[in-house]
């Protein structure tokens, strides 16, 4: 009895300091992201709610062709994303990495500062530079690289463009982070046994940094397979992704239910490879956190 | 190539900044320097009221944010138990799930539970994705805390309380005024979750400026942007001090 009294004091305090943040995120996180499943297996009522009623038809609904069109186009779009932000941030993470360290900081701040304005500000920037009458289309023209009937904003390049433009820092920095513990000396080892510049580059450097690519597929693909606000106002009407059409049913063109199965569909789509890899990799999920928090951002 | 890359990184914010004072009014041509729209942007008071709902919501969500984030820390950090693997597992989710499902998650929920949809519902929202991001800012200073000094205290005879106020948050502060200070930053830029848990009359800075993208007169928006870049940088940068600051 009295083995047990203590050990319920020894308990309470870690009870006390754990109930907060466990309720409130059992509350307003576990518990709706279990709903979304549950109600993917409702249907809508005529006044926007939900029905009490249990169906199949909202799933069947939901693996239309024009969903699935869509889904296919969020799949490639964010794989082309992710795969633009690696060939750019690998060169930029070696150059800074190899940079004398008291610059390296500032360097790295250059990086993050574009984070510091809002992300719909961003967006709003790429709309004035790709506009029609825009600074980048008019100075294409007079250069004579683009044809008259070329235009920049509304469609599917434009959404990649500017994707990759909000989730590049987030790619750059766990890539320099690995870059500035690999051992360049190495480089120089590999040209004098002969290996070839590319060679060294591509046998040597990229395993080197292998773990700090990892991240930055992670943290790039999973917002992008998110995106919504991107494609919503730079990508016109062949630029919708799931979440355009998640937001759509969930506001304008109102059936919780059907946004309920899609978000139920990009979950499971998100979260089965992300979980396999992260069992693989235990140690992904600490860098994850450290590059989010390091950035002061997230990408929305 | 980082310089190309540098360039791709701040031409839209340049030419944005130019265009807010171009006084040609769907830009394109330079028409001569202006203040014009930064005084229409002063004149509107829907504007005003956005940037007032911002700051309610910024304020509570990072206030409640903080002291349970701390909390989540102290434990994550002090107890290891099978409690804390899926304590850690809770806190650590919302920072891999995309916006857009946490956003329409929790609208499902709030409409479920037929709990109207306004400032209170943007709040708890806020505090859900806030909390994390403190947590771990927070635990991350927690690793580097030498707890021998609080066994130190408590043998010289201090109390729960004093130990407290006189040492943890003492040495813990900047950590913890890191974490409150991304949790705001977070908050005041969020777009996606408030226009999925948003109801009338809880318009806040980024909803206000995706409507008016959608619809209302281009040039203002370069100014109402101007002006909230130039409040997010003072917040960043004031972050950047306090997480520079070692104890």
């Amino acid at each position: 009895m009295n083995t047990m009294n203590h050990k319920s004091d020894k308990k309470l305090p870690e009870l006390l300091s754990t109930a907060p943040s466990y309720l409130w995120l059992f509350v307003f996180f576990l518990l709706p992201s279990l709903l979304v499943f549950a109600i993917a297996f409702k249907s809508a009522d005529s006044s926007g709610g939900i029905s009490d009623s249990w169906t199949l038809s909202t799933i069947s609904n939901v693996l239309r062709q024009d969903y699935i069109i869509v889904l296919w186009r969020t799949i490639w779009v964010s794989v082309v994303v992710t795969a633009l932000c690696l060939l750019l941030s690998i060169p930029v993470a070696y150059w800074i990495a190899q940079q004398p360290k008291k610059y390296r900081y500032w360097y790295l701040l250059l990086i993050i500062i574009p984070l510091w304005t809002n992300f719909l500000i961003r967006i709003f920037a790429w709309r004035t530079l790709l506009h029609p009458e825009g600074f980048l289309r008019t100075a294409l023209l007079w250069l004579g690289v683009i044809p008259d009937d070329m235009f920049l904003l509304n469609n599917m390049g434009a959404v990649i463009t500017v994707t990759v433009y909000t989730c590049l820092p987030f790619a750059i920095l766990p890539i320099f982070a690995a870059a500035e513990k690999f051992n360049f000396a190495l480089l120089e080892a590999a040209r004098d046994l002969g290996a070839s510049r590319f060679k060294a580059f591509y046998a040597i450097f990229l395993p080197g940094i292998k773990r700090g690519i990892l991240t930055a597929i992670l943290v790039v693909f999973i917002p992008a397979m998110g995106s919504y606000a991107i494609p919503d106002l730079v990508g016109g009407v062949d630029g919708e992704l799931l979440g355009n059409k998640i937001a759509l049913r969930a506001s304008a063109n109102r059936n919780l239910p059907e946004a309920a199965a899609l978000a139920a569909m990009l979950s499971i789509i998100i979260t089965v490879p992300v979980l396999a890899f992260m069992l693989k990799h235990k140690r992904l999920l600490r860098n994850i956190i450290s590059i989010r928090r390091s950035a002061g951002d997230s990408t929305k | 190539m980082t310089f190309a890359v540098m360039i791709f990184m701040y031409l839209p914010i340049a030419v944005l900044i130019a265009q807010s004072f171009n006084s040609s009014r769907y830009g394109g041509r330079w028409k001569g320097f202006s203040l014009k729209w930064y005084e229409a942007l002063f004149r509107d008071s829907s504007v005003i009221n956005a940037t007032l709902n911002t700051l309610v919501v910024a304020l509570v969500a990072t206030l409640v944010s903080t002291v349970i984030g701390t909390s989540a820390a102290w434990a994550l950090n002090r107890y290891k138990s099978r409690l804390q693997t899926s304590h850690y597992g809770l806190v650590y989710a919302p920072l891999v799930v995309p916006d857009v499902l946490m956003g329409i998650s929790m609208l499902l929920m709030f409409v479920s539970f037929k709990v109207e949809l306004g400032l209170t519902t943007v709040i708890l929202a806020h505090i859900t994705f806030c909390l994390s991001f403190v947590a771990f800012t927070v635990l991350a200073r927690l690793q580097d805390f030498d707890f021998t000094i609080l066994q130190a205290a408590q043998d010289l005879g201090a109390g729960p309380w004093r130990i407290l106020w006189k040492i943890l948050l003492p040495l813990l502060g900047p950590g913890i005024a890191a974490g409150a200070m991304m949790a705001f930053t977070l908050s005041m830029d969020d777009f996606v979750v408030t226009f999925f848990v948003g109801g009338p009359g809880s318009t806040t800075l980024p909803v206000k400026v995706y409507s008016m993208m959608k619809h209302g007169p281009p040039a203002i928006i370069n100014a109402l942007s101007v002006v909230f870049m130039a409040f997010t940088f003072t917040v960043a940068i004031l972050g950047q001090i306090f997480t520079r600051k070692k104890f």
